[in-house]
């Protein structure tokens, strides 16, 4: 009996009118938590009820605490007839559990309701009394803190990275069981959502619990997905890594970024060594160069791909033979690499972290990105258990899949497990031990699933993981004089025997190791790179028509077909970070979506010009009919065309990499690295322009060849990609390379398009040039849109696509539009170079700020005022004379606090000083009268808007004022204009957390030096 | 490929002034894309056609949806859906209530019921204002005048306090319901020349003196909306100036006495006397008829400021004849009404002034 649930009920607002005779409502509230539910009185005849309810008092497990919503409903109440819902509240208290974070959750909750959207508000208190001390409990793991940010948050420290935490949860689906038939579709929705909510509680509880095993006590960069697997059930899965982490005492968090030397001294000695011990280390033998040009850094080769394995049933036996092959190369793979350095590694399961950032010095080399993929079979998860259960009791009981295990062998967990094991032997292919900004996802059409996961194959510092021995850090003492920035690019794999041939030259920066020629990883860019101009988002799009087939045999067609298309989408990525100019991908993520008749394939990733890396040749375009006069003007042409976007490109992301005279090579100390290191994040160039050529002859190696229709049409689509208008930029990771004054101005959406294919000729290059045209084309959409906010960058631009019906293509961007301020560029590069000096002795809360620690000294003053002030400016000049002056009073009673939401882990010019909790909703919306709610683009548009607006309530109750890391997992939309019908389904989640702004910050650090976290939500700073 | 569905939400909302003011103004989606190209946007921009039109789309979408809230404005601001700016709530609600001057002169004074409601098409081929736009003024008007028809307190400062209009707005808006209330004509042709301006200047200072607000002691009936029952009734005492051949020739030479020399139109000044004070005088004395009270402004201009414009006084002659007209009533022995007249002159002074022009 650990624990107490108090919520009170205070009021409500805006409530729709219920009884058409009187204009108004009969209003109550029924407060449910597991099987108890309270009453409040009702309040007659009024839209604006107060209650003002005594405290509502439920006595709980702790379990059942991390287990269920708090479920308000608001009633009318109707004497002869039953009670009409208004609509509910969930409400999660799990951020109520652990000490650090909300102590009270109060606020006005939008009531929601499934067919009618928000119907006014309510105004709750919920409180929670914990009685024993939290860590003895066994089934509850109350303590361990979650966060999605996908690196250290900004206000803790990582004692210990311990490693990779999963758990999954499968259940029947409600809306396929039999009662849905004569259900209502709002019990069928409100089923839904409470099934789901109570999984995602079971879920995070037994991750917890996993964290607490491993002596953890927080869950970093945790994502927890939902597959909707119609009939054979619903999934609800996480991955996450587990750390050990340290709160970061309020003084030195509070401490405005400078180089004040005080500082330093406030750093613990683990997060920054003594001295340079931390640096890249070194661990593969001396390599010499052979090259090729193929798929470099990229393991996952066509090859090791395959797998015909499609779930239980008799065509896992026919893919088994094929399936025990590829167990055994892999195998070997592994004995090979058995001599490597990175025993430590073994005892975990799956080293795998799904960080994308790190403490300086944790990654210390990066071998390329491995993923895996694997075509299966969905069926019905049948359980005798199930029924029963589901039809005598009030709440779903929750079935862990791995309970079954027993039963039936081939389950979602063993799916996944199989997938992992080829991912750690890709990275194991790689001379890595780890894997680094892993993620795991799928897709479902009726019952084929593609199951995908991908990460970065890396060698890590094992200073930071658990069980980190005596050998990872004797090691480090051998090369600690490397340069930063450059130690990550350097190849972890052994050269002469290489998992795929690939085309080495020295580090550009050191001169001492090899680095390949491309370098593609799933994570963000590290703070220590050394990166030449501007980055840019990067785009393969791809479809492939497929026959529509039943079971197997569709199984078998889209296995067959993946392998195509992972080669495509990297052979377009290819091209295209060679027509930027640039050398490396941060970031990558891609999607293969499966649909009735076709496959889709969409990679996103943020091209940088790396300076350890060779500069990248041009693509030559070769015909195979020489002897045809036309045809060789024809290419020639093209050539002429292709070079001139590559020239155009450079200058676009000023991409002026300093020339290294050759008389450099070989001399020991090269003094480049020097200069090198204080050009970081600038743009000009140094003077030198002589060519360096470590390739010997075969920079240009990337040939296109010309040879059919096809190959012509790959590179127009090449050069009809349209680069943003200028003012713009965008790119996928946290931050833009080479932009780092940030003002304060950021404008988070979500843009949703779906489009009808033209049934005619489906061919799959009107296909591709559809989809192309359609991405194009909203990416054009959202600079248009954005215009007012120039110059400005889109970050952590995440693209979904998904098919929904047999011509449907829906396209979901989340995205997030920062201002930044052009001139402050050229007052900071001076801070700069001086910070870039120091930046071996950074502690790691400030590790991804640097574009705000930067800024520090000069933006305080004059930008944020700017910034401010524009939105004023940009007021209507007629009427905003007078009615300025006016509106002020009229506006000050405004209660509504601005919530700003983000998909980074950071807001620009502001200090997160307090985590809250995890934010992580599921929503169903569902109407009957599409076409009176504005078709379905007012359907979804009205929803996401109300989706915003409950993610927004409930971080405000949580005493914050943004969420980070917010993410758009799910966007499920289907509709049925016939029966003027729809349905979507959302799922999103983020960090509720309390941010001050920076030029605030110094005053509340004058004024009381140990801060209290008050929010910092005045109605004046709103980016528009 | 057709875009079936095609929506951008942002956490803080989007507002476009210009295409704002193109839905206020009742443009159909398409006019307003063809507006929007005219204006040259894409050149600026290197946006093209199908950006404009998905743009223009979402921002009517958005608008749409805070149509609703906009009827209500202090809904807006209290709403959770759309995390707006305070200054962009503002620049919503003052715009959405803005209306044109011709428009609003059209209906001035007319009931605001039904049957006005479906002549709007006429007014909008009339005013060239788009029928939409021409409705959702006459539906602001509507609207504003529901809600405070029945209020005690100042109009003025109700509307404002309800519907969160800036000062100035807020006044025309009191104006409107005035007019609206009292049913006082404006459409004749001869007052055509009076703009909305003019005709608010005048409700405002009948509003401060002319209803029962306006006397201090009556804070249990402040009510700005109608005139001041009593106050009309006491008026029939005034006809004595005219009425009583005496007192009407003393207060004559009282004024003339004082203007000779100072008037470019006195000898005219002296032949009208009479008949300016008449036309005056029956104006007050007759307002207990509500037909009467209609035709104030009628009955303004073809008493008094017709006379006058025939005549070609200047604003500077009607001026000082108009502030002597009144002080001499002070001097008249026999007289006792002295406040009554005050409180009535003072308002249709001010209110003659500002009417006296081309």
């Amino acid at each position: 009996m650990p624990g107490k649930l108090k919520v009170k009920i205070v009021a409500g607002r805006h409530l729709p009118v219920m009884d058409r005779a009187s204009d108004l409502t009969d209003a109550f509230v029924e407060v449910k938590f597991g099987n108890t539910t309270f009453k409040t009185d009702v309040y007659h005849k009024s839209l604006n009820p107060q209650w003002n309810s005594e405290w509502f008092k439920f006595e709980v497990d702790d379990e059942d605490l991390q287990d269920e919503p708090l479920q308000i409903t608001v009633l009318d109440h109707d004497t002869y007839s039953a009670n009409d819902a208004i609509g509910k509240v969930y409400i999660d208290i799990d951020p109520l559990l652990y000490s650090e974070a909300a102590t009270v959750i109060s606020g006005w909750f939008p009531i929601y309701d499934t067919i009618h959207g928000i119907r006014g508000e309510i105004n709750v208190v919920v409180k929670v009394d914990l009685f024993n001390d939290l860590n003895r409990f066994r089934q509850s793991s109350c303590g361990v803190k979650f966060f999605c940010t996908t690196s250290i948050p900004k206000c803790y420290r990582a004692v210990i990275i311990h490693g990779f935490v999963e758990e999954l949860v499968v259940n029947e689906d409600p809306e396929y069981q039999w009662i849905d038939r004569i259900r209502t579709p709002r019990a069928s929705n409100e089923a839904r959502q409470r099934l789901i909510s109570l999984m995602s509680g079971e879920l995070q509880r037994k991750i917890g619990l996993k964290v607490l095993e491993m002596r953890g006590n927080a869950v970093v960069g945790y994502l927890q997905c939902f597959d909707l697997e119609g009939e054979s059930g619903l999934v609800v899965r996480a991955i996450g890594t587990a750390c050990t982490l340290d709160k970061l005492s309020s003084t030195a968090a509070f401490l405005p970024a400078c180089n004040s030397p005080s500082k330093e001294m406030k750093e613990s000695p683990l997060v920054h060594p003594p001295s340079h011990g931390c640096r890249s280390t070194h661990n593969s033998p001396i390599h010499t160069a052979t090259g090729s040009r193929l798929t470099q850094n990229f393991s996952v080769s066509v090859p090791t791909l395959i797998y015909t394995g499609m779930g239980s049933g008799s065509a896992g036996k026919e893919g088994g033979p094929f399936k025990a092959l590829l167990r055994q190369q892999t195998q070997s793979a592994l004995e090979q690499r058995g001599g490597s350095p990175h025993r430590f590694c073994r005892s975990r399961e799956f080293p795998f972290f799904t960080l994308t950032a790190f403490p300086p010095g944790f990654l210390v080399h990066v071998g390329g990105v491995v993923s895996a993929r694997s075509v299966k079979l969905l069926d019905r998860i049948h359980n005798p258990a199930f029924v029963g259960i589901m039809g005598n009791t009030r709440s779903y009981k929750l079935l862990d899949w791995n309970s079954f295990n027993s039963d039936e062998p081939e389950t979602r967990d063993a799916w996944w497990a199989e997938i992992r094991q080829e991912i750690k032997s890709h990275a194991k292919a790689l001379g890595c031990h780890a894997v680094v900004g892993y993620s795991e996802s799928t897709s479902i059409c009726e019952e084929v699933c593609i199951l995908s996961a991908s990460g970065t194959a890396a060698v890590l510092n094992p200073r930071f993981l658990q069980d980190g021995t005596v050998e990872g850090c004797l090691e480090q003492r051998l090369e600690e004089n490397l340069p930063a920035g450059c130690g990550f690019c350097h190849i972890p794999y052994d050269e002469l025997n290489m998992p795929f041939p690939a085309h080495l030259t020295y580090c550009y920066s050191c001169r001492k190791q090899k680095v390949p020629d491309v370098l593609f990883t799933t994570i963000d860019l590290p703070a220590d790179a050394t990166v030449i101009g501007k980055g840019c988002l990067i785009q393969a799009r791809l479809c492939r028509l497929k026959k529509k087939a039943q079971a197997e045999a569709n199984a078998t067609a889209i296995s067959n077909l993946l392998p195509f298309m992972e080669y495509e989408v990297h052979t377009q990525l290819m091209n295209k970070l060679k027509l930027k100019g640039m050398n490396a991908l941060f970031g990558l993520r891609i999607q293969i979506t499966v649909g009735e008749n076709m496959l889709m394939g969409l990679a996103s990733a943020t091209g940088v010009y790396l300076t350890a890396l060779p500069t990248p040749g041009g693509i030559q375009i070769a015909g195979k009919t020489p002897n045809d006069g036309s045809y060789e003007q024809h290419i020639s042409h093209m050539q002429k065309k292709i070079n001139d976007t590559i020239a155009k490109n450079k200058e676009l992301y000023e991409i002026n990499p300093p020339e290294i005279p050759e008389e450099i090579i070989g001399s020991p100390i090269p003094e480049p690295r020097q200069r090198s290191r204080l050009l970081r994040s600038q743009s000009e160039s140094s003077d030198e322009v002589i060519e360096l050529d470590l390739s010997h002859g075969k920079k240009d190696a990337f040939v296109l060849e010309i040879d059919d229709t096809d190959a012509m049409e790959d590179v127009h689509s090449l050069l009809t990609d349209v680069p943003p208008p200028s003012g713009f930029y965008s790119c996928n990771t946290e931050i833009m390379p080479g932009i780092n004054n940030w003002t304060s101005e950021i404008q988070m959406f979500t843009s949703v398009r779906v489009s009808r294919l033209s049934n005619i000729n489906l061919t799959n290059q009107t296909l591709n040039k559809n989809f192309n045209d359609l991405c194009e084309n909203l990416l054009k959409s959202l600079y248009f849109k954005l215009r007012s906010m120039i110059p400005c960058c889109l970050c952590h631009v995440n693209f979904t696509v998904s098919l929904p019906e047999d011509e449907l293509i829906q396209v979901t961007v989340t995205a997030v539009a920062i201002t930044f301020d052009k001139h402050q560029a050229v007052q900071t590069t001076k801070t700069q170079v001086e910070k870039s000096s120091q930046r071996a002795s950074i502690d790691n809360e400030e590790l991804l700020q640097f574009p705000l620690e930067l800024c520090t000294d000069t933006l305080a003053s004059h930008p944020f005022s700017s910034a401010k002030a524009m939105p004023v400016e940009k007021a209507s000049p007629l009427t905003e004379g007078h009615f300025r002056q006016r509106s002020a009073p009229a506006c000050a009673n405004s209660t509504v606090g601005v919530v700003k939401m983000t998909p980074l882990s950071f807001i620009p010019g502001a200090k997160i000083t307090k985590y809250l909790g995890i934010i992580n909703m599921f929503f169903i919306r569902e109407t009957t009268s599409l076409r009176e709610e504005g078709g379905v683009s007012g359907f979804l548009h009205a929803f996401i808007a109300e989706v915003f607006a409950m993610v927004r309530a409930h971080v405000a109750a949580l005493g914050g004022n943004a969420v980070v890391s917010y993410i758009m997992k799910q966007c499920v939309f289907m509709e049925n204009p016939n029966k003027n019908q729809a349905q979507c389904l959302i799922n999103v989640s983020g960090d509720a957390v309390i941010f001050v702004r920076e030029s605030e910050l110094e005053i509340i650090s004058t004024q009381q030096p140990i801060a209290s976290c008050q929010p910092a939500c005045s109605g004046g700073e709103i980016a528009t | 490929m057709t875009n079936e569905l095609d929506i951008f939400v942002g956490n803080t909302t989007l507002i476009d002034e210009d295409v704002y003011r193109l839905w206020l103004d009742g443009y159909s989606v398409s006019d307003a894309v063809g507006l929007r190209v005219r204006s040259g946007i894409l050149e600026q921009t290197g946006a093209t056609a199908g950006v404009l039109q998905s743009d223009t789309m979402d921002h009517y979408r958005t608008f749409h949806m805070l149509e609703r809230l906009l009827h209500t404005p202090p809904k807006l601001l209290h709403q959770l859906v759309f995390q707006i700016p305070p200054s962009r709530q503002a620049l919503l609600i003052e715009r959405y209530y803005a209306f044109d001057e011709a428009f609003v002169r059209e209906v001035l004074g007319k009931k605001l019921s039904k049957g006005t409601k479906k002549d709007l098409d006429n007014i909008s081929a009339k005013t060239g204002v788009t029928l939409k736009s021409c409705r959702r003024q006459f539906d602001n008007f509507k609207r504003v005048f529901k809600v405070v028809e029945e209020m005690r307190g100042s109009l003025a400062g109700n509307i404002q306090q309800h519907f969160l209009l800036s000062d100035r707005l807020a006044r025309d808006y009191a104006a409107v319901v005035f007019f609206a209330n009292n049913r006082f004509e404006t459409g004749k042709k001869k007052l055509q020349y009076l703009t909305f301006g003019d005709l608010a200047f005048c409700a405002e200072l009948m509003i401060q003196n002319w209803t029962p607000g306006a006397v201090a002691d009556s804070q249990l009936d402040d009510m700005d909306v109608d005139l001041d029952k009593e106050f009309l009734q006491d008026l029939k005492e005034l006809k004595v100036l005219v009425a009583d051949k005496d007192l009407l020739d003393l207060h004559k030479s009282l004024v003339c006495t004082a203007l000779r020399g100072k008037l470019s139109v006195f000898a005219e000044m002296e032949a009208n006397f009479k008949n300016l004070s008449r036309g005056l005088v029956n104006i007050a004395s007759k307002l207990t008829h509500t037909k009467d009270v209609r035709d104030l402004f009628v009955d303004l201009v073809e008493k008094f400021i017709e006379p006058c414009r025939s005549d070609r006084w200047p604003l500077n002659d009607v001026r000082l004849f108009l502030n002597q007209y009144s002080a001499s009533v002070h001097s008249l022995d026999g007289f006792r009404h002295q406040t009554l007249w005050d409180r009535y002159m003072v308002t249709l002074r001010s209110c003659l002034l500002r009417m006296y022009h081309d």
